[in-house]
């Protein structure tokens, strides 16, 4: 017997044209789950993650608007091999067809876009297993404690370094400069008499930790802090592993949405859709591809995108054929796009001039109690948006100085752009700061374009200007 | 891959075991309580409560449980908009909602700034922390006649009884445990003798009355803030005596002067001008007391409130005024709502008071309200009966 004879049929379907399209997506397995159990998983961002207050807090949140039918969640899905999607149970066929077709966009887009080459496609087991060691913790070391130490590393979690290739240590290269190198036990002799010919006039280089600016801190503290045990050192690599596999997907909201909706829409024209069923697919794509006026949709605009690269690419201008680009070739060029950009490349080279202005794109800010536009221009939007996509939208923070006046504080640099940041919310993460780190925590950033130095020294916080 | 078997799977768990998000909920929503605990004193002296009819929930700002990032002040950002293809520089996309707020509710996306975390509390489960808190003085017993009130309550199980009223859950436990030690733990046989029913026991809950007595100086010298702490106070103090007994009266007395009983509003909103002779409100009292409230029957709370600054000829009246009021009340409060950090002349007096049922708080600042009820209703050690 088959419980899900319809749903079967379609997903047959579906499958085979997204194959035919050329997407190219990991052993799929759909669940279908009542509601209260989509927005846990929603909110936790993983079936499988630890608890934390907060992430109740969220569940709460978003529970409470579906149940005011203010909104729905259509898809869930998880990057992972197989792939996981989440159907809610109450789902009408229809939703149930488009939620299927996105979810097969955003499972090739995880399996192909390099950014997600480095995350780690069992993560569902690995996160259970996290799970299971926080619980032990708390067993151990009671919860209060543990949920203590969960509360500052989370408030920290996003500030790590996801670049695909990391830096070449610079550490090794400096300190075999100053090395004698020792061969038998009474070479150091020589050295001796080397020092009285050549007497030194600088003082020893102080080894500078780090060696250069550290953008990821939870694994300098991970490495460098006196303050944490065991236990929390644990906790703590597996959470920078957590935001290391939820990184990329920070990183590529805009096009992974345009490429999910790219693809409903053309695989839902494919299927044969009585009337009833055109509207209804009609009206839940609308209500997603909805643009809003204070802030951007990353469906809506990376579909547009999307569609603008494909029908340049298919009917390019005489520049363009004269770069050698082929009529025609725009289903290639987006297949090439999803595999190589993230959200900054994608905006900065793809959202063009023309299309700014044909989505209405603008600039506005707060003056007063009123949000007003201020600026339209082409490269000043652009530039804007991926300013707001630097970094994910977090903070650029780097360790400076881990040993700061030789103290052994900690001294972080906030890599200030022209965004100022919120400092009430910074004195608040200060302190957590502190707690992971054991010693006094600067912080050194800008407002209204003067440096600005917050200190915290496990009692209070201090302003200073330099 | 093997074009005959399938490339995915789909399926439907039994997931009612899946609490996670809700015992994580709980959790949140203990932090609340524990943090409405540790604000209470700026809660309960909060406008928007004291002002409601008493009946609604209302919105509290927790910052103790925002989610704490380092993040970038969203008032002095840029921030990217999509117009409907008519939009122009200088356009109004948002305004901001300091009134319908960025609180729970409307969808994120039209709501730009600051979302701080907004607790809805619901007047009862402020009271519930409150309450706790305090307790009543020791009541001394009423006249027996009219406070009795009988309530049956089925609290007890016996052998015999009605058979309606058998209770099945015990008589199978009695069962099975006979059954066991006979050797096999089974429901069947069940004997007579295993038969439980649930029977009832009549209650008799003392009818309790009480009255509380609001004397409040209208003098010149309080202003607004001063009201609004007798307010709050009275507010609360009001509450609470209404868990305890099953009815509770006010009255009002107003006095500078002279002392006059008022009406809740004109006590709350009238300001007269004049001096100051508090003995004339405790004398209005203890008339009101004799006339229509005999302490054979009501438990008496008789509060002041004033700044303090009295006729000095008037003190002696005043304390011995107060002893009277003492002999036929529970508990009589003085609040002084004094910002400065001397006592008045008033409170001199008052201090040579020695009488577990005189209690005196001196109000520098609206939070105090709650330490002031805490003072006049603080737990004794014997209890409170």
């Amino acid at each position: 017997m088959k419980p899900f004879k319809d749903l079967e049929r379609a997903i047959d379907e579906i499958t085979e044209i997204a194959t035919g399209f050329g997407l190219d997506f990991y052993p799929m397995r759909y669940e279908i789950c009542p509601a209260d159990i989509i927005y846990t998983f929603g909110a936790y961002g993983m079936p499988t993650r630890f608890t934390h207050w907060s992430f109740g807090k969220q569940f709460h949140k978003m529970k409470l608007q579906y149940d005011l039918g203010l909104s729905q969640i259509y898809e869930l899905v998880i990057n992972s091999n197989p792939c996981y999607a989440f159907l809610l149970n109450t789902n009408s066929l229809i939703q149930n067809k488009l939620i299927v077709a996105h979810v097969l966009a955003h499972c090739d887009f995880f399996k192909n876009n390099v950014h997600f080459s480095n995350t780690r496609r069992d993560m569902v087991e690995s996160m259970t297993a996290t799970a299971e060691r926080i619980a032990q913790y708390e067993m151990v070391h009671g919860k209060e404690e543990v949920e203590r130490f969960l509360d500052a590393v989370l408030a920290i979690q996003e500030h790590i370094d996801p670049s695909l290739m990391k830096n070449i240590d610079l550490l090794d290269e400096e300190e075999e400069e100053n090395e004698v190198k020792v061969i038998t036990p009474y070479d150091d002799l020589w050295a001796l008499d080397r020092r009285t010919i050549q007497p030194r006039t600088k003082s020893p280089k102080r080894k500078r930790i780090p060696p250069a600016p550290e953008k990821d801190l939870l694994l300098f503290i991970l490495q460098y802090s006196d303050e944490l045990e065991e236990w929390q050192r644990d906790i703590l690599t597996m959470l920078r592993e957590e935001m290391l596999y939820f990184w990329p997907q920070l990183s590529t909201k805009i096009m992974n949405e345009g490429w999910a909706t790219f693809w409903h829409q053309r695989i839902m024209r494919e299927l044969d859709l009585d009337s009833d069923e055109t509207i209804e697919f009609a009206t839940l794509n609308a209500n997603v591809i909805q643009p809003s006026k204070t802030s951007i949709n990353p469906y809506h605009l990376g579909l547009k995108i999307f569609e603008d690269i494909e029908k340049r690419f298919d009917h390019p201008t005489e520049e363009m054929k004269e770069l050698g680009i082929q009529p025609n070739s725009g289903r290639e060029k987006i297949f090439q796009v999803r595999e190589m950009d993230s959200d900054i490349s994608f905006i900065r080279n793809f959202l063009t001039k023309d299309l700014m202005k044909q989505e209405d794109l603008y600039i506005f800010q707060k003056s007063g109690n009123e949000y007003k536009i201020t600026d339209k221009q082409y490269e000043a939007v652009r530039d804007q948006i991926v300013a707001n996509r630097v970094n994910g939208g977090f903070p650029y923070i780097v360790v400076q100085d881990g040993d700061y006046v030789r103290n052994g504080e900690l001294y972080l640099v906030h890599r200030y752009e022209g965004l100022e940041l919120d400092f009430q919310y910074l004195e608040n993460v200060l302190p957590y700061i502190h707690q992971l780190w054991g010693r006094i925590v600067h912080l050194e950033t800008y407002v209204d374009d003067k440096q600005l130095v917050f200190s915290y020294d496990g009692k209070k916080i201090h302003r200073r200007y330099a | 891959m093997d074009e005959n078997q399938k490339s995915y799977v789909v399926s439907q768990e039994n997931w009612t075991l899946h609490r996670k998000g809700h015992t994580d909920q709980q959790r949140h929503l203990d932090k609340v309580k524990e943090a409405i605990r540790n604000n209470l004193p700026d809660l309960i002296s909060e406008e928007s409560i004291i002002l409601s009819d008493g009946r609604k929930t209302v919105k509290i700002p927790i910052r103790s449980l925002d989610e704490y990032k380092i993040r970038y002040n969203h008032e002095k950002g840029k921030h990217v908009g999509q117009g409907d293809g008519e939009s122009k520089v200088g356009d109004v996309v948002a305004k901001d909602g300091k009134k319908g707020g960025a609180g729970t509710g409307k969808q994120a996306g039209d709501q730009p700034g600051t979302d701080y975390y907004e607790a809805e509390i619901s007047v009862a489960e402020l009271e519930e922390a409150l309450f706790s808190e305090l307790e009543l003085p020791a009541m001394e017993p009423k006249e027996q006649a009219d406070v009795t009130v009988d309530t049956i309550v089925f609290n007890d199980i016996r052998k015999k009884g009605l058979i309606g009223n058998i209770d099945k859950k015990r008589t199978l436990l009695t069962a099975i445990k006979r059954n066991a030690m006979k050797g096999s733990a089974a429901i069947a046989p069940i004997h007579q003798d295993d038969l439980r029913f649930k029977t009832w026991n009549e209650i008799q809950k003392p009818h309790s009355k009480a009255v509380v007595l609001m004397m409040m100086d209208t003098s010149a010298s309080m202003g607004k803030f001063e009201k609004y702490v007798a307010r709050s106070f009275f507010f609360w103090m009001t509450r609470f005596l209404r868990t305890k007994y099953e009815q509770v009266e006010l009255e009002f007395i107003a006095h500078h002067t002279e002392a006059k009983v008022v009406t809740e509003e004109e006590f709350f909103t009238k300001g007269e001008g004049g001096g100051t002779i508090c003995s004339t409100a405790y004398a209005k009292a203890l008339q009101l007391i004799r006339a229509k409230y005999p302490p054979a029957r009501y438990n008496i709370y008789p509060f002041h409130f004033s700044d303090g600054e009295n006729m000095s000829s008037d003190n002696t009246k005043c304390v011995q005024l107060v002893d009277e009021l003492m002999a036929v009340s529970n508990l009589f409060g003085y609040g002084e709502i004094n910002t400065h950090s001397r006592y008045s002349t008033l409170m001199n007096s008052y201090e040579k008071i020695n009488n577990p049922k005189f209690q005196h708080y001196v109000v520098k600042e609206q939070a105090d309200v709650y330490f002031a009820l805490k003072r006049f209703f603080k737990k004794r050690e014997e209890g409170s009966e």
